[in-house]
């Protein structure tokens, strides 16, 4: 039998929680080097998947399975494919990276540390899972870090409201996919909640289109749809750094990737009947998202609407159906993620030190901050999806999708370059260069090692993922595959 | 040697990044080294350039349209390669990037702040534009067309002058919005054909008649509008008139060597990509259009010069003159464009002709404009204005700066035995037939050019001198010379003996077209 790393990948940082929880809360020193620890064995075994993860075979690989309930059906079920895995990659870079960037909290660091934990462990669950009760049981797990760390820790103007709205909305997002996922398991008559099984238990079409919106829509809130999508920026502003990085750009892949797997996979018919309708919402989240993002003020305000920007150009590939428009929307969700984290990272740095993120009361910071500054300018031209860096190479495929089903979707949707392209380059130039105002040259700092550590880590893959897009397109290029073979001819 | 050979252009093409890579390493307190590395670092590439030069063979065969070729897997999802090689069109302007960087980075001795980030931006840059000459698949031509936006932006903005953040903005929106109509014709092309690769594209897209793309038009609509996304944001770049409105202000702001580069390689970017790929791939659509590309191109001739006579701020004034300049290169290429399908022994001379004229003219121009700018930044690191009203009588108190200024004036205006004039002729000669009144019209401009180059020349060398000069201004150092003097003697060669380069020019484009 082969070494379970898809459950060891899971309970890491699940055991590190639980330990974490157990230490005696004033040995910090402790704690923060538990907290490294499980995430850098997490990003180890992330790692060591992408690496041995064999993708001329394709499809699930290193299952696991286990009875779990079994008079209902339920089973603990894992396994990866090429859309999940780099998912899973993700979700480590971000973890190690939000550790590292938390290395300073001092309020309750021992909650703060164990609770990120179990959001990664909820995050890692989703992407492994196989069975539809599980993936939905770790989907749920992380209503309740996420809610407590942006009402405890979050940015004490708003974390009351932002949290709150944020778990209400996911709440009903997941109330709806919940009903759809029933009228699924029931609808099948199989009896089980094996997502393989289901893929081929082939429902009639009038149930497809009926419940595929339940399904598709609950989780594509989490996903940042247009109108649903204000949540986003509210709670991700409200959250403390690391949580908005894991927020943004991980449980917003959550969302989507639960759409894609549940909504798509098992509902393909639903889904061609109900693709024009998405492809107009992911439009407007792509435009509108931009246009939002350009007249903020505050500085991680922006960031959190160009996660509604972007995250529209995921959906969009989704809706095409299509092997490019999927393909795009697999590498936009991996360089999506490393993209606001990274920003993110750098708007805590930023507000750690100058207690502002009113973009008119900043400037000059490149003097101060150089590495913050040019990883801001690269997370910036990956957003504008500028050549050579990640963004551009998973827009381009989305782009191509969209052509071949719908080519004013592309028309439109590419409005969202410029725009995007216009709010970055304004805001570096306001942020980081210009004068400096003489409150902060007193008292701004540079930023430490380990938060050079991060900017360096996530720069340097964007970059490389500009350049050689096959690192990731030869895993997501298999998933895809079978994904297009379930809709038979497309739309 | 062979891993060497056989990578040429990818070495020309990547050594600048290496090395700016490999600066980042270096200590930033040490500014004489950074200088003198980077220097070191941007003479590799033209000497490797000088490498392919002499292993090229100028006349191109059907079976080998491109040379020093390489070929490797790059985004194999979407079928887009690392496809590279050089023809007698793309190689001059190969040289013309090679032989300017290092110019201009030794015109950029005279930067004192954050000379490392300076000059780092400067190499990324170089790689920028070297990759679109040298790119032979679509997407990687739209990568490196794009990738250089970023490095002139923060030139501009970082160590532009007084507005500089303006127009370093203007500059980077107008270049990237130029670029989404091409960036969505690239797509729908890919989509369309299935391969990014040039010369499949070459192949086959002109005579596509049939699209698998929903989109509800009729293909030739589909291609003229394809047509017009890839004009546009040519002549954005190039530029044209009417989007010439970045460039007066870009090159203002810029700081010297930056303008340098701009006007003596940038320009040509755009152009370029006509030669490239708008005549090739649109031929039916070109020739209709004929007549309006070689009337924007006589505005640009028109309007640029007059644009230049009204300035008299010195480097607005050259910064308008490649707008007129650059008309010329235009005009040639939409009269080719007017007789792409012509038989005749004379139509075919003529498109010859106008073509060699609007290549050539490319490369003069690339020397003429950097050598101006140049000037004009010399003259204001030492006044610290480009008023032209302050100025006058300079003649007598920097002979040698007036001695290479007039010079390099008068290969720009067009002087008879100095570059500028053979080109001109060669485009004028080629387009007068089939463009006779729009040439008619550009000899006119032709007259303008004249005027505000003799303009600028008088009120800055001439008349009395500006009392609070006296005494305050030194003549052009070593350095100075030597960043001139390549240019000057390039000028000189070409204007009397401008064979050994259209010879390659000529076989490339009557292969060509």
């Amino acid at each position: 039998m082969q070494f379970p790393i898809l459950s060891a990948l899971i309970f890491t940082p699940i055991v590190a929680g639980v330990v974490l929880l157990a230490l005696p809360a004033e040995q910090k020193d402790w704690i923060r080097r538990v907290a490294l620890a499980a995430a850098v064995l997490i990003l180890l075994m992330a790692f060591k998947l992408y690496f041995s993860y064999d993708p001329g075979k394709g499809g699930y690989q290193f299952l696991e399975e286990a009875a779990w309930l079994p008079q209902f059906g339920i089973s603990y079920k894992l396994g990866i494919d090429g859309i999940s895995l780099p998912l899973v990659l993700l979700s480590g870079l971000v973890i190690f990276s939000g550790v590292l960037v938390s290395w300073n909290v001092e309020d309750r660091p021992r909650e703060f540390f164990s609770f990120l934990m179990f959001l990664g462990a909820s995050v890692l669950g989703v992407f492994c899972a196989l069975d539809l009760f599980l993936l939905f049981f770790f989907f749920e797990l992380a209503v309740f870090p996420k809610y407590l760390m942006i009402v405890v820790w979050g940015y004490p103007k708003t974390r009351e409201y932002g949290g709150m709205k944020l778990t209400l909305y996911l709440f009903i997002g997941s109330v709806i996919a919940l009903v759809g996922t029933l009228a699924v398991y029931f609808g099948s008559g199989l009896r089980t909640f094996d997502l393989l099984a289901l893929e081929q238990a082939g429902f009639p079409i009038e149930f497809q289109r009926l419940w595929f919106p339940f399904v598709f829509l609950g989780f594509a809130i989490l996903g940042g749809i247009f109108p649903f999508h204000s949540w986003a920026p509210d709670g991700h502003v409200a959250a403390p750094t690391a949580i908005s990085m894991l927020l943004a750009g991980v449980e917003m892949k959550v969302g989507a990737f639960a759409a894609l797997r549940v909504g798509i996979q098992l509902l393909p018919e639903g889904a061609q009947y109900w693709a024009p309708a998405i492809l107009l919402l992911a439009t407007i989240n792509v435009v509108y998202g931009a246009f939002i993002a350009m007249v903020q003020t505050d500085f991680k305000y922006v960031i959190g609407f160009s996660s509604v920007s972007h995250m529209g150009l995921v959906l969009i590939g989704f809706a095409t159906l299509n092997r490019d428009g999927l393909l795009g929307a697999g590498m936009q969700m991996f360089s999506h993620g490393v993209m606001t984290a990274l920003f993110f990272a750098i708007v805590g740095m930023v507000y750690d030190r100058a207690h502002t993120r009113e973009i008119g009361s900043l400037g000059g910071l490149v003097r101060k901050m150089p590495w913050a500054a040019v990883g801001f300018i690269i997370g910036g031209l990956v957003s504008m999806g500028m050549p050579g860096f990640s963004g551009f190479v998973s827009e381009i495929p989305v782009f191509m999708g969209a052509w071949q089903v719908a080519p004013l979707v592309s028309v439109v949707a590419i409005l969202g370059i410029l725009i995007t392209a216009a709010y970055i380059f304004l805001v570096v130039r306001r942020v980081f260069f210009g004068e400096i105002p003489p409150e902060l040259d007193q008292s701004v700092g540079d930023v430490s090692g380990k938060d050079k550590l991060v900017i360096g880590m996530l720069s340097l893959v964007m970059i490389l993922l500009g350049w050689f897009p096959s690192l990731l397109t030869r895993l997501i290029e298999p998933g895809v595959h079978s994904i297009v073979a379930l809709m038979g001819g497309g739309w | 040697m062979e891993p060497v050979t056989n990578h040429l252009l990818s070495l020309i093409l990547f050594t600048p990044t290496a090395a700016a890579v490999f600066m980042l390493l270096l200590p930033r307190e040490k500014i004489s080294l950074l200088r003198n590395f980077a220097l070191a670092a941007s003479l590799i590439p033209f000497i490797l350039t000088l490498v392919v030069w002499a292993g090229f063979n100028p006349q191109p065969t059907a079976a080998m349209p491109f040379q020093f070729v390489e070929k490797a897997e790059w985004y194999s999802a979407i079928r887009a390669s690392y496809h590279l090689g050089v023809d007698g069109i793309s190689l001059p302007m190969v040289l013309l990037t090679t032989l300017l960087t290092p110019l201009a980075i030794l015109a950029s001795y005279s930067i004192q702040e954050r000379v490392k980030s300076y000059m780092i931006l400067f190499l990324l840059l170089e790689t920028g534009m070297l990759g679109v000459f040298l790119a032979l698949d679509l997407l990687l031509f739209f990568v490196f067309w794009e990738v250089g936006l970023v490095p002139m932006y923060f030139l501009i903005a970082q160590w532009g002058s007084k507005n500089r953040n303006y127009a370093a903005l203007k500059f980077v929106l107008y270049t990237m919005g130029g670029s989404l109509g091409l960036l969505l014709a690239i797509q729908l092309m890919g989509v369309a054909v299935g391969s990014f690769d040039l010369l499949e594209l070459y192949q086959r897209w002109p005579g596509l008649n049939e699209l698998s793309i929903p989109i509800g038009l009729s293909v030739s609509t589909v291609k003229a509008i394809a047509f017009w996304a890839f004009v546009v944001a040519f002549a954005i770049k190039v530029p044209v008139w009417p989007f010439h409105t970045w460039l007066p202000d870009a090159h203002t702001e810029a700081p010297t060597a930056g303008s340098m580069i701009l006007a003596g390689v940038l320009l040509k970017l755009g152009a370029y990509g006509f030669l490239r790929l708008v005549l090739p791939l649109f031929p039916a659509e070109s020739q209709q259009f004929a007549g309006a590309l070689a009337f924007l191109g006589v505005a640009a001739i028109i309007f640029g010069a007059l644009g230049a006579w009204a300035q008299n701020d010195f480097k607005r004034l050259i910064a308008y003159s490649s707008i007129n300049h650059m008309g010329f290169v235009v005009l040639g290429i939409a009269a080719a464009a007017g007789m792409l399908n012509t038989t005749s022994p004379v139509g075919l001379l003529d498109k010859t002709i106008a073509l060699n004229g609007a290549v050539l003219q490319m490369f003069n121009h690339g020397l003429s404009a950097a050598g101006m700018f140049f000037l004009v930044g010399v003259l204001y690191d030492r006044a610290h204005t480009r008023d032209l009203n302050e100025f006058g009588g300079l003649y007598a108190v920097l002979p040698v700066y007036g001695s290479v200024l007039i010079f390099t004036a008068m290969a720009s205006l067009g002087l008879p035995g100095l570059n500028g004039f053979v080109s001109e002729f060669l485009v004028v000669r080629g387009a007068w037939p089939v463009l006779t009144l729009a040439t008619a019209l550009a000899m006119i401009g032709l007259f303008f050019t004249g005027a505000y180059i003799l303009k600028a020349l008088k009120m800055v060398l001439h008349g009395p001198l500006n009392g609070r000069w006296q005494g305050h201004l030194t003549d052009m150092t070593r350095r100075e010379v030597l960043v001139m003097a390549p240019l000057m003697i390039l000028m000189l060669v070409l204007g009397v003996w401008p064979a050994w380069l259209l010879d390659m020019i000529n076989r490339a484009v009557a292969f060509l077209f």
